[in-house]
């Protein structure tokens, strides 16, 4: 049997209906479109005499949607699977409902390909615009893997049905007159015959780079959607070389800039300034009012409040102490007992006023051991620690000050994650994850706890020196 | 300042725009323009017109109408704070980029969304006038998606339905305490409310086509919304909850993620590492487990691990199955769709035709293996005429055996 076109549905339903009339079965029927090389010892044969003896069967619709896709695919068996499928239906009607059948399945997996030529056709056709003497006309070249050109034109046809267009492909081309609604065909085309560029392209190819994320590049599922062999036609396909090689570069940079430009741009800086309603101090209060519910470990369980830090949150030094006292659980506010008495007088004698400066605590629920009706101060444990890291971390991460102060060793512990000596930590500042100065020095409260007279002077003397030495580097700092 | 031309403007407004993940042009109403009047079309299924590296589909010109913003929210690129280059389109050019674009075939149509510029009322007009202007004007048929604006007049938000296909509200963060924190300035009930009010506008809209054939279409293709995913603690288990809620209480049509990625010129409060890529796939795959498997919100919940997380080396439904090896093996030729559904490494078109076919024959591995793409994956799980997995879905390296073997990683990959 000889068909007209490779994608000829009409010319193979019609020879098929006369074949099952006449009972041909399919092993002798040889199928080929005309123009293509004939069979070499087969020739056009009359039908057997006595056609039509058979009575005529219907076939059920899902076969002929499978038949309409199946005949564009470019497997030069096509029309035969086909004819023998018909043939088993005439013997089992439901024999399409059987996807396992190689037959079926083979005859499935034709009519996907298909299909998904055309969805990629629909996709991947990209229209350039030329003047003609009565308007514009928009011709795309497309080159398809199978016989879909006729199939799909009607998706254009109702798409830009007011367009003048064309669509060249080797096998055959396709123009549009939306004066008359109709298509027309004409012969096949190479690329040269289509326009080379369009003005729009580069503003396209502007749009394509810029939509592009560099932090989530998947190049495999990329290609898995647009096939390379798609790409010769497409203007924006040219920038994905360039796009994947620039991506971790740009996103190293995105990463930097966000890691570097504290206090860098006065948008940031005026929005740093202590403004109530603002956002930063939104935010600030929102952390606050989240950690009076913590419960992150058991501290929460006795102690009245938690004790979060105070201070401008445009402030330069951030003080990082241990825990809340008995009579900071009880105000609420850190660093107003005895240690906090004497950690004021010595701000005061280096310098440096407490006001413009934020202080906050490592832990930020008392803990103690009941003694009578005593609540005495007890050290809280690694876990601990690390378990309220969290809260200190959110306040310095709002305030991202330039110097940091841990003041003993909790707080060291609370800021690096190590477990460091202080008399050897003080000598030099340490560098945070964040890239700010961190410098360690004792806790006020050991200097309270002192016995001998003449060690506590000197130590409370060597304290006022730290915090004289931090006040210089924060100027430094800021200027 | 210069004026910036069209295409210095699209590059800021697109590049702005980026990490928003919907892109989908689907499900809404059948239009073409046959008949020679307006352009464009849409006919259900979306159509993808090209792919960026970063793996994600452009099915749509995903732009803003403007990257200035008077709200400051942590985790986005345009907020007050931010030191980025602000541009804002006019609202005739989006209109002629769209139509441009869209008679190349480069689009499916226009995904807006914008900062917040004067007040909420103001940005949201603007957005609606670019749709009015494409329907009215331009006769436009194509698809269009509209950001709405939370606390904007209802009555824009109700031109905003009657212009587009879909319209779509941000939940943002996927906790109350996450938005309070990124996002100060928005809030739970409010974004809710608004969800709300959608919900009931597009169902009273369906019930007016029902009665009167002139009613106009109001957001055929539904509301949709999209949460960050990485930038707070929240865990999958949590999002998988959330997500469940919402399309019960809004009928959302589509739950969007968007794993977090590093912007420049970030908030502190971010985490400057972005969550594995992977997380946002597993996410997406858990979605499709309560939509189209029938998985309910608990059992995806039962298969994240016990710090609420989703295993990242294996699919969710694997992870399930593992976990509840007591309701396998399944037999194929008699089990009902909801247990084949519930194998691992079967999608619901094989379950379809499977149940299709297996009226003509009994299954053996060689059949069931024709409709899959990996048999090996599924048959510890499964009885076949011809198979019958002796113990090892008791065995204690199961897993092993069918997770994915480790390729080579991709290029980057997170």
């Amino acid at each position: 049997m000889t068909l007209d076109r490779p994608d000829d549905f009409d010319g193979w339903r019609e020879a098929a209906r006369e074949l099952i009339g006449a009972g041909v079965p399919p092993m002798s029927v040889v199928w080929q479109v005309a123009g293509d090389d004939g069979e070499l010892f087969g020739s056009e044969g009359a039908l057997p005499p006595g056609g039509g003896g058979q009575p005529m069967f219907s076939v059920p619709k899902p076969f002929i949607d499978l038949a309409k896709a199946a005949v564009c695919h470019s497997d030069p068996q096509r029309f035969a699977l086909l004819y023998a499928l018909l043939w088993k239906l005439k013997g089992n009607r439901r024999a399409l409902e059987d996807r396992a059948d190689p037959l079926v399945d083979r005859l499935e997996k034709l009519a996907k390909e298909v299909r998904r030529d055309a969805h990629k056709m629909h996709a991947f056709v990209r229209f350039r615009e030329v003047a003609e003497e009565n308007g514009t006309r928009f011709v795309a070249f497309f080159e398809p893997d199978h016989h879909i050109v006729r199939r799909e034109a009607g998706f254009f046809a109702r798409r830009f049905a007011s367009m003048r267009w064309s669509i060249l492909t080797p096998e055959l081309s396709i123009h549009w007159a939306p004066e008359t609604q109709t298509l027309c065909e004409g012969p096949g085309a190479t690329r040269a015959d289509a326009p080379d560029g369009d003005p729009l392209e580069e503003t396209w190819r502007t749009y394509y780079s810029s939509i592009f994320n560099p932090a989530r590049l998947k190049i495999g599922a990329m290609l898995k959607e647009m096939p390379k062999k798609y790409w010769r036609n497409m203007p924006e396909t040219s920038l994905v070389a360039p796009l994947i090689a620039g991506a971790r570069a740009r996103e190293l940079e995105m990463i930097e800039r966000s890691a570097n430009n504290f206090g860098a741009e006065a948008a940031v800086k005026a929005e740093r300034q202590l403004q109530t309603g603002g956002n930063l101090r939104a935010s600030w209060e929102a952390l606050m009012a989240e950690a009076r519910g913590c419960t992150r470990c058991d501290l929460h369980c006795n102690a009245t409040q938690t004790v979060f830090g105070e201070g401008p949150l445009d402030a330069c030094i951030l003080f990082v102490g241990e825990q809340p006292g008995d009579q900071e659980d009880v105000a609420g506010r850190p660093f107003v007992g005895p240690a906090g008495q004497l950690f004021d007088a010595a701000l005061e004698k280096a310098g440096i006023d407490r006001t413009q400066t934020y202080v906050t605590n490592a832990v930020k629920h008392f803990k103690f051991v009941l003694r009578g009706k005593k609540r005495i101060h007890s050290k809280p444990d690694t876990a601990e620690i690390d378990a309220c890291r969290w809260w200190q971390e959110q306040e310095r991460a709002l305030i991202r000050p330039p110097l940091t102060v841990a003041l003993g060793a909790t707080a060291a512990r609370s800021l690096t994650g190590k477990t460091l000596t202080i008399s050897r930590a003080r000598e030099a500042p340490l560098t945070l994850a964040d890239g700010s100065e961190c410098w360690v020095t004792v806790h006020p409260s050991f200097l309270l706890r002192i016995p001998e007279e003449d060690r506590r002077a000197e130590e409370r003397a060597k304290f006022v020196e730290d915090l004289t030495r931090i006040r210089a580097r924060a100027k430094e700092l800021a200027s | 300042m210069a004026q910036l031309d069209t295409r210095e403007k699209l590059a800021i407004l697109a590049d702005a725009a980026k990490y928003d993940a919907s892109c989908a042009s689907s499900g809404t109403a059948k239009r073409d323009s046959k008949g020679g009047k307006g352009l464009g079309s849409t006919e259900g299924m979306g159509i993808c017109h090209a792919y960026a590296p970063d793996g994600r589909c452009i099915s749509l010109l995903k732009i803003l109408l403007t990257n200035s913003c008077i709200f400051d929210c942590h985790y986005c690129i345009n907020r007050k704070s931010s030191n980025v280059r602000r541009a804002r389109f006019t609202a005739q050019e989006v209109v002629q980029l769209t139509l441009a674009f869209y008679k190349r075939n480069y689009i499916e149509g226009l995904f807006l969304s914008s900062g917040i510029i004067k007040s909420s009322n103001y940005t949201m007009e603007q957005l609606v006038e670019v749709a009015r202007s494409l329907r009215e004007d331009h006769d436009f048929r194509g698809y269009i998606h509209l950001k709405t604006i939370p606390d904007a007049d209802p009555e824009l938000v109700r031109l905003a339905g009657l212009h587009a296909d879909r319209v779509s509200i941000n939940v943002e963060l996927p906790t109350v305490s996450g938005l309070e924190k990124l996002a100060p300035e928005k809030s739970a009930p409010q974004i809710e409310g608004a969800m709300l009010g959608m919900k009931g506008a597009i169902e009273d809209g369906k019930d007016a086509r029902k009665k009167y054939k002139s009613a106009p279409n109001f957001a055929p293709a539904g509301q949709s919304t999209q949460m960050i995913v990485g930038a707070d603690k929240a865990t999958d288990g949590d999002i998988v909850t959330k997500a469940s809620t919402l399309y019960d209480r809004f009928s959302l049509r589509r739950v969007y993620y968007s794993a977090f990625s590093p912007i420049p010129d970030a908030s502190a409060v971010l985490p400057l590492q972005r969550p594995p890529l992977m997380r946002e796939h597993r996410l997406y795959q858990s979605d499709w487990l309560m939509r189209f498997y029938g998985f309910k919100p608990a059992e995806v919940v039962q298969a994240a691990g016990d710090d609420g997380m989703l295993p990242l080396d294996i699919d969710p439904k694997l992870a399930w199955a593992l976990k509840f090896r007591e309701h396998f093996p399944v037999d194929v030729n008699r089990a009902p769709r909801e247990m084949l559904l519930r194998i691992p490494g079967l999608g619901t078109k094989a379950v379809d035709r499977l149940i299709r076919s297996r009226r003509h024959r009994r299954f053996t591995l060689d059949d069931v293996a024709r409709l899959t793409v990996s048999i090996a994956k599924i048959r510890p799980f499964i009885v076949t005429a011809d198979w019958r997995p002796t113990l090892l879905t008791d065995r204690a390296d199961l897993r092993t055996l069918v997770a994915p073997k480790v390729s080579q990683l991709e290029l980057f990959a997170a």
